[in-house]
């Protein structure tokens, strides 16, 4: 840890050692691995490391991503190959030290496979065969019968001393029969038979050909940008945050750029809020830089209230760094020398590392008075949320801030003119936040290469539900909703039928399984009535009940309501009891005329955005499912109760 | 009625008590809007907002005890009561809502009046069900005494329940 203040030459230093592969584990330790064990996976293999003579770095790191797997470890060996494993215990953790760093051998039923896979063998020798039956009802006996194959023929041609035959927990492929994948070219084969297994240790493992006819390619569809860090460095280290080009986009801005020139590469990468709204966030930038002020304020907004979203939560424990840097980068663009972050106290992991982060950069000379030599001085605060979902809501936000009630204000005036004691405030949410650390480094027209018409760059998900792989995931915007539940997350969990996805928490929508090829921009989710929000993906199956669905995230908002003003008081609450009696079937055909017109006068008329939003839920599932809503009514109004 | 060592006791605590919030309000004396944080703290240290400690704080800030309410009462967080020696928090985000949660919670309290009725403390553990704790991947979650379980079933909650409340 430096004492001294960083000079801009001294950080620079630090970015040379980003390409250092030494052989490393590193244990996924975000919330969400923590429930699941990874303290005690991570402190197993500290003291069987420790016990015996293996030497090897044991690190902590943010998520991956791969909740479905937690808790996840990564092991990086002596070539550079990484290996992941998910559902570690104890026993597997003792293991992974003693038979996977000490022998090279990987363990059974843990072995995650990548969505990249190889199209050819490469000059390396294949040290690995991954295999999993990938059937809707897949069975763990097949598999284990045909790993016995393939070892039997390895055996015949003498094989099994250099590849070793693995049961995979997961290869990326789902409902596509038998599939294995070698290693490490990842040439991966699909729909097997077993009479195909003779045929593939003859030619591919003996005589390296790949069977065109077996093979599946393909690159995985996700593209790390704001989850570039998560998962691969300590987030409780500034050193290992500055390795990998830490800071970099903030000496760039500082040194080479003025606020001006900030806030046109912003422009340039096209970048848009990602806490649900999309609006340009150089445009919020340039409005709240404009007006006549003695100070300005930034805010990062981590109040991540929407039931079912955990994509700010990984950012903030996973490279709480980046997200620092990217409000210093704002503060500078707009002028101000103080910014909060505001994170909800149900975070609490978060809320430290981010204090954590502020401390180290503070005692780094990175906040402070002259940062890098520059004329920049900025300090950051951590504030916290108290459980309020209105929180969220800007102007709710920052009268929290100021310690008040969190009751939402009329707008304009917007806090870009009138914010944070009343004084000109940019709120930017973490995702935006740390994206804007990324474009920094590497440039607006880089990041705007991604994604698909006025939605550029990537957006993060937190896939949930009734989906097989709950996981993160990181998406160029532009690509279908159904690849991202189908092909990343494996579809349906226990291969039941999607009946529909919900985007945007209490105040999105549903969008319907036939309307899945949907690509995901700010513009088509909100032409199906949905919305893109902050990146809830919640999958439902033929089981779950729309109405009651409807039900859940208008009981959520009504609970939520601050009860400033009646449409959002008053009309969510009568909107409840009608739900209600629908879904207890004593429902007739004129409450569904009801129900309509109090959402459009809770749309029109509520003060914030809560209220405005509140009845999507309702209006989208009567929209897409009117039948489920018929049928619930009772028999005399025509429907089956 | 109380033993005067009782009541030396219970005065000291009170002055401990005034002697705390003091330091906590001087603490946070120069940051503007700190009412929300220095409640945190407080909550943080007692589990509750004791009334004697609004209007302690009242005084030392200069905020009237209508504000202080007015913040408290407005956000789930803060408490007007003790908290039981045991929590469990049973998250009611979509995806554990969906992933039957609802029967977790019925089942938690069924088990917990169980336990009353075969002779435990009255309230040794008290059940909320919260907002999103964003454990939305291992659904359903609960949260007993900070310790955080995900993909809890019905045999297993039991189970975790018991071990901890027998702690």
């Amino acid at each position: 840890m430096s004492t001294t203040p960083l000079t801009a030459s001294a950080l620079a230093a630090h970015w040379d050692g980003s390409a250092d592969p030494h052989p490393d584990i590193r244990v996924c330790m975000d919330t969400g691995g923590i429930a699941a064990g990874a303290r005690d996976v991570y402190q197993a293999m500290l003291d069987t490391r420790d016990e015996s003579d293996v030497k090897i770095d044991i690190q902590r790191t943010g998520s991956l991503g791969l909740s479905y797997a937690d808790p996840v470890v990564i092991s990086r060996d002596t070539a550079g190959q990484t290996i992941i494993f998910g559902a570690m215990n104890v026993d597997a953790a003792r293991l992974l030290i003693e038979d996977h760093v000490r022998n090279g051998n990987l363990l059974e039923d843990h072995v995650i496979a990548s969505h990249e896979r190889g199209a050819d063998f490469g000059d390396k020798p294949q040290t690995a065969i991954l295999v999993k039956d990938t059937s809707a009802k897949a069975d763990k006996d097949r598999t284990a019968h045909v790993q016995k194959l393939i070892r039997e023929e390895l055996t015949f041609h003498e094989l099994h001393e250099r590849i070793k035959v693995y049961r995979a927990l997961d290869l990326g492929l789902y409902e596509k029969g038998l599939c294995l994948q070698f290693l490490p070219s990842r040439i991966t084969y699909a729909g097997l038979s077993e009479e195909d297994i003779p045929r593939i240790i003859e030619e591919s493992a003996r005589s390296s050909q790949v069977l065109k006819d077996l093979l599946v390619t393909g690159r995985d569809l996700q593209e790390r940008i704001v989850l570039r860090n998560s998962g691969h460095i300590d987030p409780e280290e500034l050193d290992s945050y500055l390795r990998t080009g830490g800071y970099r986009g903030l000496h760039r801005a500082l040194l080479e750029m003025s606020p001006e020139d900030v806030i046109q590469e912003m422009k340039t990468s096209g970048l848009r809020g990602r806490g649900g709204a999309g609006f340009p966030t150089w445009q919020k930038w340039q409005l709240t830089r404009e007006p006549e002020a003695d100070r300005r304020f930034v805010i990062c907004n981590g109040d991540e209230g929407d039931p079912g979203a955990f994509m700010d939560r990984s950012i903030l424990e996973g490279d709480p760094h980046a997200v620092l840097e990217g409000l210093m980068i704002s503060a500078y663009a707009i002028g101000a020398d103080t910014g909060f972050f505001y994170i909800r106290a149900e975070y609490p992991l978060a809320v430290e590392r981010i204090q954590r982060a502020i401390d180290q950069a503070r005692a780094a000379g990175l906040l402070g008075k002259n940062i890098l030599g520059s004329n920049f001085s900025f300090d950051a605060k951590v504030r916290l949320g108290a459980g309020a979902f209105v929180c969220g809501e800007e102007t709710a936000l920052i009268a929290s801030i100021e310690g008040k009630r969190g009751s939402p204000e009329p707008r304009p005036p917007y806090p870009s003119v009138k914010g944070l004691w009343d004084k000109p405030t940019s709120i930017n949410n973490v995702e935006t936040l740390a994206a804007v650390a990324a474009i920094m480094d590497r440039g607006g027209a880089w990041y705007g290469e991604f994604g698909s018409g006025k939605s550029r760059g990537t957006k993060v998900f937190a896939v949930t539900g009734k989906v097989r792989n709950p996981q993160l995931v990181e998406v160029p915007m532009g690509i279908p909703i159904r690849a991202v539940i189908e092909e990343i997350c494996g579809g349906a969990d226990s291969g039941a039928r999607i009946k529909a996805v919900q985007t945007g928490g209490p105040s999105g929508g549903v969008i319907p399984r036939d309307k899945m090829n949907t690509p995901i921009t700010y513009e088509s989710l909100q032409e199906l009535g949905s919305i893109m929000g902050s990146g809830g993906l919640l999958v439902m199956d033929e089981s779950d009940s729309m109405v009651n669905v409807a039900k859940f995230y208008l009981g959520f908002c009504v609970d939520e309501s601050c009860g400033k003003c009646a449409p959002c008081r008053i009309g969510g609450f009568q909107l409840l009891r009608l739900l209600e009696k629908i879904d207890d079937g004593k429902g007739k055909s004129e409450d569904l005329d009801t129900i309509r017109d109090i959402c459009h006068c809770m749309r029109t008329a509520s003060l914030c955005g809560l209220g405005q939003t509140a009845p999507n839920p309702v209006l989208s599932t009567l929209n897409y499912f009117k039948d489920e809503y018929l049928a619930c009514l009772t028999a005399d109004a025509g429907g089956k109760k | 009625m109380r033993t005067d060592t009782e009541l030396d006791n219970l005065l000291d605590w009170v002055e401990g008590m005034r002697k705390r919030v003091r330091e906590i309000a001087q603490e946070w004396e120069s940051e503007e809007g700190n009412l929300i944080m220095i409640l945190h703290a407080i909550e943080n240290e007692l589990g509750y907002v004791p009334r004697g400690v609004a209007n302690e704080l009242s005084q030392e800030l200069g905020v009237p005890m209508a504000r202080i309410y007015e913040v408290i009462t407005f956000y789930h967080y803060f408490r007007l009561a003790p908290r039981s020696k045991h929590t469990v928090k049973v998250c009611m985000g979509t995806a554990c809502y969906l992933k039957g949660a609802n029967a977790l919670l019925e089942e938690i309290e069924q088990q917990l009046e169980l336990r009353e009725a075969t002779g435990a403390q009255k309230g040794e553990c008290s059940v909320e069900s919260v907002r999103c704790i964003g454990c939305c991947g291992m659904a359903p979650a609960i949260v007993l005494d900070d310790e955080t379980h995900g993909r809890v079933c019905l045999k297993a909650m039991k189970e975790i329940l018991k071990q901890q409340l027998e702690k």
